[in-house]
């Protein structure tokens, strides 16, 4: 009898470690490999910046780009035109000349355009697409123009118009244009992590 | 203050200007050439238009230190212009002019159109004039303009 008052208790302690073992076991399945978690949190970070109104405004779906940080359509009727460069007699270099203008409010960068429709980060709606679309969409190079994942890092490290970002300069009002919630740094940090980790994309 | 070496419908001039001018006050204060016109100073009306290296370009936005060493040409230099003789020849033959103060920015955009899409459809042709506006609202006899002239440039 007095073996069996000894014994509930240890039997108990043991169901309860088995049962948390349990738990646990199951926790670390669930994380075996670390990497795709990782990285997507790091491409979460990346999608922030992406649909920012700096970047997003140049990778619409519609015919025109966007401007301001309410994304509203370009004023002056501009349109995307064939190569995204707008049309004969009205490209964006018309206005957009190879650096900012801060004296007149009109930014600028090298090859000034907006990006190609299937790098469109937007539905017809102008509403941003999902940070699961966005992903397939950068990480398909039969849409993103064949990069790979080192051809993204050094895209996102060295494209004069992606580091345009971060030094819109001033717009009309004089005011400087607001800048992605990262800094460059931190997102060619987010960049490189998200590659290392294989470029996951979200479900 | 700074000196600036401009190509002017082929002539080199020297202006003295604070670098943030936009062009549009270079030529019309400076070099005295009013044929470009102020409309809206902020690249929404087109009145302003030059070519700058062959590209139409609004003139009223563009910082004179961000010009560099590319040519200018403006309306005044489209008498002795292939394409912009017929645009010319055109638009009085349309009669599209009412008040006329838009006409020399409209007449640029039309010319930079037919050089580089000398028959352009009617899309290509309100894309292109699109940001050129026009008060008196002559918009039927520029595109009726745009497209005669394209047929006389076959």
């Amino acid at each position: 009898m007095s073996s069996n008052r000894v014994s509930a208790p240890i039997l108990a302690a043991l169901i309860f470690l088995c049962t948390a073992g349990a738990v646990v076991s199951a926790s670390l399945g669930k994380y075996e490999d670390p990497r795709p978690v990782d990285g997507i949190a790091a491409w979460q970070q990346v999608y922030s910046v992406l649909v920012s109104p700096r970047c997003i405004n140049c990778h619409t779906a519609s015919n025109y780009p966007e401007q301001g940080d309410n994304r509203a359509r370009h004023f002056a009727n501009v349109v995307r035109g064939p190569a995204g460069t707008g049309v004969a007699g009205f490209r964006c270099v018309t206005c957009h000349q190879k650096e900012n203008a801060d004296s007149t409010g009109v930014p600028g960068g090298k090859n000034w355009h907006l990006a190609p429709l299937s790098m469109k980060w937007q539905d017809t709606n102008d509403q941003p697409l999902s940070s699961a679309e966005v992903c397939r969409a950068i990480t398909d190079r039969a849409r993103n123009g064949g990069l790979n994942g080192a051809a993204l890092l050094k895209h996102h490290t060295e494209e004069p118009l992606v580091l345009w970002a971060w030094s819109p300069g001033r717009g009309v009002d004089g005011a400087m244009r607001t800048l992605p919630p990262l800094n460059h740094d931190e997102f060619v940090a987010a960049t490189k992590q998200w590659v290392d980790a294989g470029m996951p994309c979200p479900k | 203050m700074a000196k600036f070496q401009l190509t002017v419908n082929g002539q080199r001039k020297e202006v003295n200007a604070d670098p943030t001018t936009p062009l549009l006050w270079v030529l019309r204060e400076d070099l005295k050439m009013t044929g470009t016109k102020y409309g809206c100073g902020v690249s929404a009306c087109g009145a302003c238009t030059v070519h700058v290296d062959g590209v139409a370009t609004r003139s009223c936005m563009l910082p004179i230190s961000l010009l560099g060493d590319r040519p200018i040409t403006t309306i005044e230099a489209m008498a002795n212009d292939r394409v912009g003789r017929v645009v010319q020849d055109a638009w009085v033959e349309k009669d599209v002019v009412q008040c006329g103060y838009c006409q020399s920015g409209q007449i640029m955009s039309a010319v930079a159109l037919l050089k580089e899409t000398p028959r352009p459809t009617e899309t290509q042709i309100e894309e292109s004039m699109g940001g050129n506006l026009c008060r008196c609202a002559t918009y039927v006899r520029i595109r009726e303009a745009v497209q005669l002239a394209s047929q006389r440039l076959k």
